[in-house]
C-alpha cells in the first residue's frame, strides 16, 4: 500500500519534472557549450604600463599568481598568451615598473607567475593582471584576495577573438 | 576644578588612541611618505569628528559658549583640511584610482561612502560660510548644518569600516561608535528634529 502509493508519486514526480524540463529546453541534447567572454573588471587596467618584460619572476617572489588562459565558445586552452602582473607588493607600488612582469601560458593554457606578497593598497588587497597581446581582444583584470595573508591569487582569463 | 581635566584627558587618548595605534600598521612599512600622510589625514579626520557635536552640544568642560563655538570653528576648518590631504594625497599615490572613485566608477565599495562623506562635509562648511547670505531661520540653518554634518559622520564610518587600511580594527570599530554616539545624543539634546529650535 505505501510502496504503491510512493511509486505513483515517484512517477509522478519524475514525469512532471522532465515535462518541466523539456518544456523549459534544459534537456536539449548536445548542445554545443558556450563559453563567455571574460569582461574586463573596473579599475582593472588602473597603473599598467605597456609591454612589460616577460620574466622569471618578479622581484625576490614569495607569492603565486596563477590562473589559465581559455578562449571564448568552445573553452580550448590557449598556449603562449602573454599575462601581465602588477600589484602593490611588499617590495613596491603599483606605479614601480619592478612591480611589473609578464608569463606565458602552458601548453595547457595554465600561466603561473611568482612575484613579492600583496599587501592591501586603496582599502583592498587585489592584483592587476592584462591580457593585451593583438590576437584576442583586451582583458583587464582585478581580482581581491579574501584575506591579506593568503600567499596565492587565481585570476582565469576567457578571450575572445578580435 | 579637576573635572575639566579628566573629561579632556579622557578625550585625548580616546582620539589619539586609534591614530598611534595606526602608526604601528606593518602595512605603513610598503607605502610611500604621501600615501602615508594621506591615510592619516583620512585617520585624523575621523578622530576630529567626535569633537564637533560635543562642541556643538557645549558638552565639553572649561569652555565659554563663544569658546567652544570658535573651538567648533577651528575643528571644521582642520577636518577641512584633512579631507583635502586625503584625497589629494591618494590622487597624487595613484592618480587612475582616485579619478574612478570620484567618478563613481570604483570598483572597491567603501569609495562612494568616501565621496558622500567629502561631499557632505564640504556642503556643511559652504552653509558656515553663506549664513549671512542665506538669511535662514536660526532652526532651519541649524537642522541643515546638522543633517549634513550627521551624513558625513555615517558616511565616514561606513567607508571606514569597509577599508582593509593601515587602522587596528578595535580601536577603528570604538572611534566610530563613539563618534555615532556622541552624534545621535547630540542631536536628541539639541532637539535638532523639533518644530522649534530650543
Amino acid at each position: 500500500m505505501t510502496t504503491t502509493s510512493k511509486t505513483r508519486r515517484t512517477f509522478l514526480a519524475a514525469s512532471g519534472a522532465l515535462a518541466a524540463t523539456t518544456a523549459g529546453g534544459l534537456l536539449v541534447p548536445a548542445r554545443a557549450t558556450s563559453l563567455a567572454p571574460t569582461k574586463t573588471m573596473r579599475g582593472g587596467s588602473n597603473n599598467y604600463r605597456a609591454g612589460a618584460p616577460i620574466v622569471e619572476r618578479i622581484g625576490g617572489g614569495g607569492f603565486w599568481m596563477t590562473g589559465t588562459v581559455r578562449r571564448a565558445g568552445d573553452g580550448a586552452p590557449l598556449a603562449g598568451q602573454r599575462i601581465q602582473i602588477w600589484a602593490h607588493t611588499t617590495e613596491g607600488h603599483e606605479r614601480d615598473a619592478h612591480s611589473h612582469g609578464a608569463t606565458l601560458t602552458d601548453e595547457n593554457g595554465v600561466y603561473r607567475l611568482e612575484m613579492p606578497q600583496i599587501v592591501p593598497a586603496f582599502g583592498q588587497a587585489h592584483g592587476h593582471l592584462a591580457y593585451d597581446s593583438a590576437e584576442f581582444k583586451t582583458v583587464f583584470l582585478r581580482p581581491l584576495m579574501d584575506s591579506p595573508n593568503q600567499t596565492s591569487l587565481e585570476a582565469h582569463f576567457v578571450l575572445e577573438p578580435v | 576644578m579637576r573635572r575639566p581635566f579628566v573629561v579632556w584627558s579622557a578625550l585625548l587618548v580616546a582620539l589619539s588612541v586609534p591614530i598611534l595605534a595606526a602608526g604601528f600598521s606593518p602595512y605603513l612599512a610598503f607605502r610611500q611618505p604621501i600615501y602615508i600622510l594621506a591615510g592619516f589625514a583620512g585617520i585624523v579626520g575621523l578622530a576630529l569628528m567626535p569633537l564637533q557635536p560635543l562642541l556643538a552640544a557645549r558638552r565639553l568642560p572649561g569652555l565659554s559658549t563663544p569658546g567652544a563655538r570658535q573651538l567648533h570653528r577651528w575643528v571644521g576648518m582642520s577636518l577641512l583640511v584633512c579631507v583635502v590631504l586625503h584625497v589629494v594625497g591618494l590622487w597624487i599615490t595613484s592618480p587612475p584610482d582616485v579619478v574612478d572613485v570620484l567618478l563613481f566608477r570604483s570598483p572597491a565599495p567603501f569609495s562612494i561612502w568616501g565621496v558622500i562623506a567629502m561631499w557632505s562635509i564640504f556642503a556643511a562648511a559652504l552653509l558656515v560660510l553663506m549664513r549671512a547670505r542665506l538669511r535662514l531661520p536660526w532652526h532651519l540653518w541649524r537642522r541643515g548644518h546638522a543633517m549634513l554634518a550627521s551624513l558625513a559622520v555615517v558616511s565616514t564610518i561606513v567607508h571606514a569600516l569597509l577599508i582593509e587600511g593601515a587602522m587596528e580594527g578595535v580601536t577603528k570599530a570604538a572611534l566610530c561608535v563613539f563618534v555615532l554616539a556622541v552624534t545621535l545624543k547630540t542631536m536628541i539634546d539639541l532637539k535638532i528634529w523639533a518644530r522649534k529650535a530650543r
